[in-house]
């Protein structure tokens, strides 16, 4: 079942007539070269962006039909860079609630913590002294605060080393089959894509040229994908 | 003090002058023509003022004070350029600090309703104004600038604008208050502030000097305040779309 849908979305110069469908509880990658629009694909589905034409619909209605602070609530997003606030962990995996009035339980925090491999004793640590890949961690777990529906993520293990790549793709598929989310990761890796994807999105150019179950990348006949999975552009 | 002597003072323009020139600093225009100004725009001040203060008009005095808002407010939107609306948002915040100031003083008869007092009062409280707009403005950018992830973030998890911007303003606000409240603890000890110079050398008695100093720092504490409150707070919403989301600042000023 699809839970997400573009219809002939376009956006400044940046995106042209995107169409193209999302399912359900399913990892789905937007994959293709740097400037194919992939973040700008992500940021119009959590409403940080609007289409020019066309319209981005989460369970067949128009995202802007919904109250945005609460869509917005339900359709969570990480960051390449794992922005951060000033203070500690605690205080960053709070971010959510506090915006909202609302005090996160530290227990529920520290098991926020554990889903992404991190123990309790990280809570009080200041976010300026753990590791990139702390960051990147704490950033996954602060998006699940909400217990969202989708779960967008940005390049979120661009900046990474080999190992912990392999780590963070480990705890994404675990945390989207045990909380049954929807899923959708921009990354411009296609061994990347390859290795999480049940699904693909093939951007160039602010096109969408290819769209489907993962496998279509490798038997596709589109010179643009096939000269990708090549490594030429 | 006589033309002539006023004349003689020049020697403490030809210093510099003598020295730009010996050391090739490439200043010697400007100060020729910061002079030149200075004695020219003074000397008109010089002029209204006694027209003013002899009309005894409130017409005049309202005119005049307008008239300082103008320029401050000309001064400052350069500053906010890129902002949207910044330039009705800055003659706004005048004119209330003002209103709001000269309205406790004359309604508690802090002051006299007299031109003599309300005109020299209304330019330090618009000049302060104008001089903490500008550092706010300075620092609201670059925080602005270096906390785009962050406000993004923050919109993304559902919060409003003023979560999102909540943490650059107040940093701002703090940043442009602090050389007013650093400058009021060591008042006296450094230097002795220009009002309470300017009436010592005027011949009124010290002890008089220094009160109404004092009322005047309390006076640039409060215009500090309201003026760093109420143009971030007037300012951040043109910030975001009706959509809550991010645009800041127009392009050229990124």
């Amino acid at each position: 079942m699809d839970i997400l849908e573009f219809k002939n979305v376009s956006h400044n110069d940046i995106l042209h007539n995107i169409s193209g469908t999302l399912r359900e509880s399913k990892i789905t990658t937007f994959v293709g070269p740097s400037g194919a629009g992939k973040t700008t694909c992500l940021k119009m589905i959590n409403g940080l962006l609007s289409a020019d034409t066309g319209e981005v619909l989460f369970r067949g209605k128009n995202i802007f039909d919904y109250e945005i602070t609460k869509l917005r609530k339900n359709i969570s997003m990480a960051f390449q860079s794992s922005p951060m606030i000033d203070g500690t962990v605690y205080d960053n995996l709070n971010l959510p609630s506090d915006i909202h009035g609302e005090t996160l339980d530290r227990k529920r925090a520290a098991g926020l913590l554990s889903l992404v491999d991190l123990d309790e004793s990280f809570l009080d640590r200041r976010v300026r002294d753990i590791s990139g890949g702390e960051r990147s961690r704490v950033s996954l777990a602060r998006t699940c605060v909400h217990e969202p529906e989708v779960l967008l993520l940005d390049e979120i293990t661009s900046s990474l080393d080999y190992v912990l790549v392999r780590e963070i793709e480990r705890l994404v598929k675990r945390m989207q089959s045990e909380m049954d989310i929807t899923v959708i990761w921009v990354t411009h890796d296609l061994e990347q894509a390859k290795r999480v994807s049940h699904d693909m999105w093939f951007l160039r150019d602010g096109e969408l040229l290819e769209q489907g179950p993962a496998e279509f990348i490798e038997k596709s006949k589109n010179p643009e994908i096939q000269a990708f999975v090549k490594g030429e552009k | 003090m006589s033309f002539a002597q006023l004349a003689l003072s020049l020697i403490f323009v030809a210093i510099p002058l003598g020295l730009a020139l010996y050391l090739k600093l490439g200043l010697e225009k400007d100060i020729i023509i910061a002079t030149v100004r200075s004695i020219i725009q003074l000397l008109i001040v010089g002029y209204i003022l006694t027209f003013v203060f002899e009309s005894d008009s409130v017409i005049f005095i309202i005119l005049m004070i307008l008239l300082m808002i103008a320029a401050a407010s000309q001064n400052v939107v350069k500053k906010g350029s890129g902002i949207p609306g910044i330039t009705l948002i800055i003659i706004f915040t005048l004119v209330v600090v003002e209103a709001v100031t000269m309205g406790i003083l004359l309604g508690f008869s802090i002051i006299p309703a007299e031109p003599e007092q309300i005109i020299p009062i209304s330019g330090m409280v618009v000049g302060n104004c104008m001089v903490l707009s500008l550092l706010f403005l300075n620092k609201l950018k670059d925080e602005l600038n270096y906390s785009e992830e962050v406000i993004e973030l923050i919109l993304s998890l559902g919060g409003e604008p003023k979560d999102a911007v909540s943490r650059s303003l107040k940093s701002s606000i703090r940043t442009s208050m602090i050389p007013t409240i650093e400058a009021q603890k060591t008042m006296g000890l450094v230097q002795l502030p220009g009002m309470m110079s300017g009436l010592i050398i005027g011949g009124a008695d010290p002890f008089e000097a220094v009160m109404y100093q004092l009322l005047i720092l309390f006076l640039i504490l409060t215009t500090a305040a309201m003026a760093s409150v109420m143009v971030g707070y007037l300012s951040y919403p043109k910030l975001f779309n009706k959509r809550l989301q991010y645009i800041g600042l127009t392009q050229s000023e990124q």
